[in-house]
């Protein structure tokens, strides 16, 4: 053997090691908003006429939610809690394709399930290395099952920190960083965040968080360029970014931000809801603010960037487009209000669901946002869609819908 | 003739013969029978072992992710055993950590899951034995009742009837559900009896809501507080300084008497607008809501203190369960129980159980609670509700008085001069 075809054989063999390694694949949705936690849809193609017709499937889910789908490897995970006291606790796998539950594992509650009417126990949206699921609950129970839901690790956080829960409910969901799932668990009483071993379900850091009661959920600069990978905690306070391997603080931006809609990340900048919208340039071990615009305020809906705007939904169900360069406001969209889920960006639209379930789909362009359809779902929506393979995801307390270009 | 007679002769030889092969084969195989029905029963006792052994380890699992790979590979051998380990693993369900319960189940559900996929069949009989016997887990008698379920929907109907008593508060929801189709489609004094039978299995505030509601409307007179086991006098003192949050770590004078299991009622002290007494505080509220800013005042930024006596036939384990958009501790004689600085993210009925263990006799349930200065018209109130009830939410009514060395004390509090 030659040493060229040496050199291939090494090189296909270190990149099937790699992609060995790396269980996720690109049309997965691993996590709240997506693989990269920015609600960016790469490379799919949805239907932009919504009808009954682009309805593929409905699937019944045994008890109620506001998490949001998870899609991995051709699986729709979703979680959901039932029972009186929502101390019965579902994590449901469905076939992406036919909407078939492939199975079903339930679980009890440990720490405290009261939530607000409008939540559930089953708030917070699973996460996936690709070869692993998390499972987390307003309880503060967590659970990590294979791709066939045997348990491989649970912990009771609600039990180990009982005074870290929220009467009015718990949201943030966890997102998997290399062999780490970062959790966020921060109430008036106590506040923690840590990073939890995908392997063991032992805990690796845990920092002290603000104590105030926050429903964000952490969010990720990639790793590119020879950069590591920051994770992004939020909280009235602020914004911290932490190292997930360690839980070192990494940089603090301390002007306070919102303790609903969570920051997003686009090409290296952070678009933060923090006194408006607050765009800022993050280094290794600092940041600078770039800009700040109190005249997009997101309410419930995080932020999501496309192309060259930052699109934010007001309290009053419009949409505002702006400026990334500036946050000026670019163009303003009216939509029919409230909206609680965040919207995903794919080929060039927006797809957004109101809490009545109206599916809007948004032409986007640089001077105007233009609605192309609409689709009355009929069922209360509160959550983020997950996005796979030319579907869009969304689940309702007693559905979850696939929503594709018919065959 | 000879060959004959030898032959005869002979013929009985061989028969002989003959009978002691067939003996010699028959104690052979009896032997080898038993040799293989003791090394059967052998393998058939390591195996159980083995169920035993992982079903010891899933019950036994640990806080903090400890022994995850140990705990998967007990898991695995119990899915392995296949319907053998489904009553061992039911049984483990009584003395499982609440890390163990999780492992517990999910075994159970692969197993399950397996068998159904195989077609193979449930052990149904055992399984239905397992959801009769009230000795069993609460958890697992539900989850053995849903695996049934899932294979024969009329077994809600056989099993559920007679389950109005039982200690899993999911089988008596289920009772009192039925009973109340029943009374809806009833008339007169048949659905006022049928409500009533209702009423005495209700452990959820939405069915005993509605039974009340029934009851009340035709004519009857129903406690709710007392079916909850509110606690409904208090003695309490106050307004403290708590402006800024400070106060809810602050010990307080009647506090220092609480943590000593000492308070005395007729004390005086300085509270924040001068000097402050403890005074009697009850409520008529059918839910056993104190309701300070309404029956004394809302003052911003205080903390207030109340005490109760609450009397019990026995040593014994309950809850305390309790609803307040306020911050609070509680103690039960002196012991400090639970605390939580949280302010106005909502109440409800049984917000918080509290597991207490009670003394026999008097015991002194001691509750401070602060209000903060929120202005906000949805951040204004200023009230607990507190209920003593068992594991299954059955209120509980405290005992008698308590005789002791011929004296009957009445009240644990006033310890000051009382001892």
């Amino acid at each position: 053997m030659n040493r060229p075809a040496v050199k291939s054989v090494f090189l296909m063999a270190v990149c099937g090691l790699l992609l060995g390694s790396v269980a996720v694949r690109a049309d997965d949705w691993k996590q709240f908003r997506g693989n990269e936690a920015n609600s960016v849809a790469t490379g799919e193609s949805l239907p932009t006429e919504l009808s009954g017709s682009t309805i593929a499937w409905k699937a019944s889910l045994p008890g109620r939610g506001v998490s949001g789908p998870m899609i991995v490897d051709g699986q729709v995970f979703v979680s959901a809690s039932s029972g009186y006291t929502q101390n019965r606790l579902h994590v449901i796998s469905i076939d992406a394709e036919s909407g078939m539950q492939l199975w079903q594992r339930q679980f009890y509650a440990s720490g405290r399930t009261q939530t607000h009417e409008k939540m559930s126990n089953a708030t917070p949206t699973m996460a996936s290395d690709g070869q692993r699921v998390f499972a987390f609950f307003s309880s503060n129970d967590l659970f990590c099952l294979d791709l066939k839901g045997r348990l491989l690790w649970y912990r009771g956080l609600g039990r180990e920190f009982p005074n870290a829960s929220n009467s009015l409910g718990m949201s943030s969901s966890p997102i998997v960083v290399g062999g780490i799932l970062v959790v966020q668990v921060e109430s008036d009483a106590e506040a923690f965040a840590c990073g939890v071993d995908v392997i063991t379900g032992e805990t690796r850091w845990q920092i002290q968080r603000p104590r105030a009661a926050n429903w964000t959920s952490p969010a990720l600069i990639p790793g590119r360029a020879g950069r590591a990978t920051q994770v992004l905690l939020q909280s009235s306070k602020g914004l911290t970014a932490v190292d997930p391997e360690t839980g070192k603080i990494l940089w603090d931006f301390d002007k306070g931000a919102s303790t609903i809609p969570s920051a997003t990340v686009a090409a290296g900048t952070v678009y933060v809801p923090s006194n408006g919208l607050t765009a800022l340039k993050p280094a290794a071990d600092s940041v600078e603010q770039l800009w700040n615009s109190g005249g997009v305020s997101p309410a419930t809906s995080s932020p999501v960037v496309a192309g060259d705007l930052a699109l934010v939904l007001n309290s009053s169900g419009v949409l505002n487009a702006a400026s990334l360069q500036t946050g000026e406001r670019v163009w303003q969209l009216r939509l029919r209000g409230p909206f609680s889920g965040t919207p995903v960006f794919a080929g060039g639209h927006l797809y957004l669901l109101n809490e009545a379930g109206v599916a809007f789909v948004v032409k986007l362009e640089s001077d105007k946002g233009t609605i192309v359809s609409e689709l009355d779902l009929g069922e209360t929506i509160l959550c983020s869609p997950g996005v796979s393979r030319g579907g869009l995801f969304v689940r309702s307390d007693g559905h979850l819908i696939k929503l594709a270009t018919p065959k | 003739m000879a060959v004959k007679t030898g032959g005869c002769r002979g013929g009985r030889l061989s028969v002989r013969a003959g009978l002691y092969r067939v003996l010699s084969l028959l104690a052979a195989f009896c032997l080898l029978a038993v040799l293989a029905g003791g090394a059967g029963a052998e393998k058939k006792k390591e195996r159980v072992d083995a169920i035993t052994e992982a079903v010891g380890i899933l019950q036994s699992a640990k806080t903090a992710g400890q022994g995850s790979r140990e705990n998967q590979r007990a898991l695995v051998a119990l899915t392995e055993s296949g319907a053998r380990a489904l009553l061992p693993i039911l049984a483990g369900f009584q003395k499982a950590t609440p890390e163990g319960l999780n492992w517990l189940r999910n075994t159970f559900e692969q197993i399950a899951e397996t068998l159904r996929s195989s077609r193979k069949p449930l052990p149904v009989a055992a399984l239905r034995a397992f959801v009769l016997d009230t000795a069993n887990s609460a958890d697992a008698r539900r989850l053995a009742y849903d695996t049934l379920l899932s294979e024969d929907a009329t077994v809600s109907a056989k099993l559920i009837p007679g389950m109005l008593n039982d200690p899993s508060p999911e089988f008596r929801r289920d009772a009192v559900d039925l009973l109340l189709s029943e009374a809806a489609k009833a008339e007169g004094a048949a659905a006022t009896e049928l409500y009533r039978r209702a009423l005495a299995g209700a452990v959820h505030e939405d069915q005993v809501k509605t039974i009340s509601e029934s009851l009340r409307k035709a004519g009857e007179a129903v406690d709710i507080s007392r079916h909850f086991g509110f606690v409904t006098s208090w003695k309490i003192v106050g307004p403290f300084d708590n402006r800024e949050g400070k106060g809810f770590g602050v010990a307080y004078a009647p506090e220092a008497e609480i943590v000593q299991d000492r308070p005395n009622l007729d004390s005086e002290y300085d509270g924040m607008n001068g000097k402050v007494r403890w005074q009697t505080i009850e409520t008529t509220d059918d839910f056993g809501v104190v309701d300070i800013a309404k029956q004394i005042e809302n003052f911003k930024g205080s903390a207030m203190y109340a005490a109760a006596d609450w009397s019990s036939p026995a040593a014994q384990t309950l809850q305390v369960r309790l609803g307040t958009p306020n911050a609070w501790k509680l103690w039960v004689n002196g012991v400090l129980a639970f605390e939580r600085e949280e302010y106005h993210r909502s109440t409800q009925l049984d917000q918080y159980s509290v597991p207490v263990q009670l003394k026999p006799g008097v015991n002194v349930l001691a509750f401070k609670i602060c209000q903060n200065e929120q202005t906000q018209d949805w951040a204004q109130k200023y009230q607990f509700q507190l209920r003593v009830c068992d594991g299954t939410g059955v209120g509980v009514l405290p005992g008698p008085v308590v005789v002791r060395n011929g004296v009957s004390r009445k009240t644990a509090l006033n310890k000051g001069d009382a001892e």
